[in-house]
């Protein structure tokens, strides 16, 4: 869990606690700067007037030109600076993947370590009431499988401002995503500058003995639901957060499927190649002979996400879908 | 305006022949197989347009280079040993073997990175700008792009983007006429890459690419002029590109009366009958010169030959930095 230096803390949205980290950053240190599409103006808030409380010259709304802000972003993290820019959904990344995948993640490898890339991305992906296929997906999976980039998924307000202070004193490239549906979501935030959330530490939310369950991002409050129901039903689920894909905390995640034998893993992602898959992979090599039965993966389906109300929650997984997978893991369905 | 001193022509001499030198040396390796891999894209035929713009450059300023990268590097002032350790793949090279010469970089003569994707130069160096003027420092930056980039989307983005805040960038189009083996008159509508300018109410320019006076005299006047909070510039140098698109390639869509043109236009014999004909400077002198460079690039090629080979458990260390502030 996350260390806090000090008691004193205050009720904040997961928007206001990125605002939060967004400014104390900026207070912290001339070098990070934000850059990105309306971010003055912020249509889910983190930035929103941000400019007004801090060197407004280090909060820049850019042209609706992904390539050119991220690719700016990567020059002025290789000459001294600390950039975090925002990509407005996290579905118009696909437009700077050169930027992100050739640049930023290899860089420093391709340079024989000449430059460090300390960048962070921002970017809020899935879904919300009907944003159709263009503005609701969840693309972490894609980024795995690009060495050189780190991964955060924070699934509440306490490790939103707690990874985000870390992401941007990192040296390293960091896509930050953060959940469209979590940024009403509220919890005590430690008010303290220098809290941070160190990446690479999984959190176990509830301890359990039957059943770990893995769940990311905006999935990580469905899979408590189904964890207390489940318990109504004597079915004891473990929770874990990894709160990070890249640097992933393997360690957790292993003692975990050792002490219960038995795994579901949960996103909002689609199921095809999705973390879900790699976390298979990792637990069946790993710990396979701790394993009582076959790992279940609850995700997406595998179709762009669709705009009827009816259609899109059919679409992605719930606290019901969740309890039924763990339930016939551990053979009780 | 700044003034052709001796000093300075035989300094563009120098760099231009250093790069000649080197790059006809890697064509010879590469034709041996004595250069792992067939991406080596060469400069000869284009040595004055970086000399002549790195040479308005400060030592402190940056450049963002493409994949034929080897000219502009030696030009803003990399050790040709290195870079030779590099082409080779050794751990003494400047990317310590992980990058080979399309790659190529050395950061600490203010080079931000050779690069395998075409244009993608053109928005990394306005952030590299927009960061000079956050540290509150006057350094410039210079983007080395081709024709062929000038329509991928990075230009335009680029451009808008630097012209939008003001940037101190210089965008320097080499024009050599040829995207990989596609002409100019395919792949776009005009024939002076510097009208696009327009577009983005900068300044546009196009000059002899082949002549290192004019080149230096235009890039002298876009860097101070950005240097001073002018904003960015598009200067076009047009130039040939005497082999193929890398070595490789056998450049069978050029005819023998197109190849016959390019000594032609070779910038370095422009500058030697010059020099000689206002009295500037000697045969011998010129000579002289030659000779030292061409062994330096001896020295270079021994460098390389005797380095090391990189080791593969270096490589995980080098994927992350893994500092924190």
């Amino acid at each position: 869990m996350a260390e806090v230096k000090t008691a004193e803390t205050q009720f904040l949205t997961y928007f206001e606690a990125i605002r939060l980290a967004l400014k104390e950053e900026l207070q912290l240190d001339p070098a990070v700067f934000l850059m990105g599409e309306d971010i003055r103006f912020s249509i889910f808030g983190p930035t929103k007037d941000l400019h007004k409380e801090v060197d407004e010259s280090r909060v820049l709304d850019t042209p609706i030109t992904e390539s050119a802000f991220v690719g700016a972003a990567v020059g002025a993290a290789i000459t001294g600076m600390r950039p975090v820019v925002e990509i407005m959904f996290a579905d118009f990344i696909t437009v700077c993947m050169d930027q992100i995948i050739n640049q930023a993640a290899k860089i420093r490898f391709m340079t024989g370590g000449q430059v460090k890339v300390p960048l962070v991305i921002r970017a809020p992906g899935g879904m919300l009431t009907s944003s159709a296929a263009q503005h609701s997906q969840c693309l972490e999976a894609l980024f795995m499988h690009i060495p050189g980039l780190k991964i955060c998924v924070p699934a509440g307000p306490v490790d939103a401002k707690g990874l985000l202070k870390s992401a941007i004193r990192d040296d390293d490239p960091v896509l930050f995503f953060e959940h469209k549906a979590l940024y009403f979501a509220s919890d005590e935030v430690p008010m303290d500058p220098q809290f941070t959330v160190p990446l690479g530490q999984a959190a176990v939310l509830r301890e359990g003995e039957d059943v770990t369950i893995f769940a990311v991002s905006g999935m990580v409050s469905s899979a408590l639901s189904a964890a207390n129901s489940l318990a109504r039903e004597g079915i004891s689920a473990e929770l874990i957060d990894p709160r990070t894909l890249v640097p992933l905390d393997k360690q957790t995640l292993l003692d975990s499927v050792r002490k219960t034998g038995r795994l579901v893993t949960v996103e909002e992602g689609c199921l095809t190649g999705g973390v879900g898959a790699e976390i298979t992979a990792l637990v069946t090599s790993e710990a396979w002979d701790d394993l009582k039965g076959p790992v279940i993966r609850v995700a997406a389906k595998d179709q762009p996400v669709p705009f009827s109300p009816v259609l899109e929650a059919a679409c992605a997984p719930n606290a019901q879908t969740i309890a039924s997978a763990a339930r016939e893991c551990v053979g009780n369905s | 305006m700044p003034e052709f001193t001796e000093e300075l022509v035989m300094r563009l001499y120098k760099t231009m022949y250093t790069i000649r030198s080197f790059e006809e040396k890697v064509s010879e390796y590469a034709g041996m197989g004595m250069i792992p891999g067939f991406m080596i894209h060469l400069y000869v035929g284009q040595e004055a347009i970086a000399t002549g713009v790195c040479a308005a450059l400060r030592e402190d300023d940056y450049i963002v280079s493409t994949h034929r990268g080897h000219g502009h590097l030696i030009a803003k002032g990399a050790s040709t040993g290195r870079m030779m350790a590099e082409l080779k793949g050794k751990e003494t090279g400047y990317c310590r073997g992980r990058g080979g010469s399309m790659h190529i970089t050395s950061v600490e003569v203010g080079g931000l990175g050779a690069n395998g994707i075409v244009g993608a130069g053109l928005v990394i160096a306005p952030g590299a700008a927009l960061s000079a003027r956050l540290r509150g420092t006057d350094q410039v930056t210079v983007c080395f792009f081709g024709d062929g980039a000038s329509n991928q989307g990075t230009f335009h983005e680029g451009l808008n983007l630097a012209a939008t805040w003001n940037l101190p960038v210089v965008f320097v189009c080499e024009n050599n006429g040829y995207g990989f083996s596609t002409p100019q008159r395919v792949h776009q509508s005009i024939r002076r890459v510097s009208k696009r300018a327009e577009s983005y109410d900068i300044p546009g320019i196009t000059v002899d690419g082949d002549n290192v006076l004019e080149v230096y005299l235009a890039a002298s006047w876009a860097v101070e002029r950005a240097r001073e909070g002018g904003g960015p510039t598009l200067l076009e140098a047009t130039t040939f590109r005497w082999h193929g698109h890398f070595e490789d390639d056998e450049d069978d869509y050029r005819s023998a009366e197109e190849k016959a043109e390019f000594p032609k236009h070779d910038p370095i014999e422009h500058l030697e009958r010059r020099c000689i004909e206002q009295g500037l400077t000697s045969t011998s002198q010129l000579e002289r010169i030659r000779s030292e460079v061409d062994e330096e690039i001896e020295r270079a090629c021994a460098f390389a030959e005797e380095s090391e080979e990189p080791s593969p458990e270096d490589d995980a260390g080098l994927i992350f930095s893994g500092g924190e502030r």
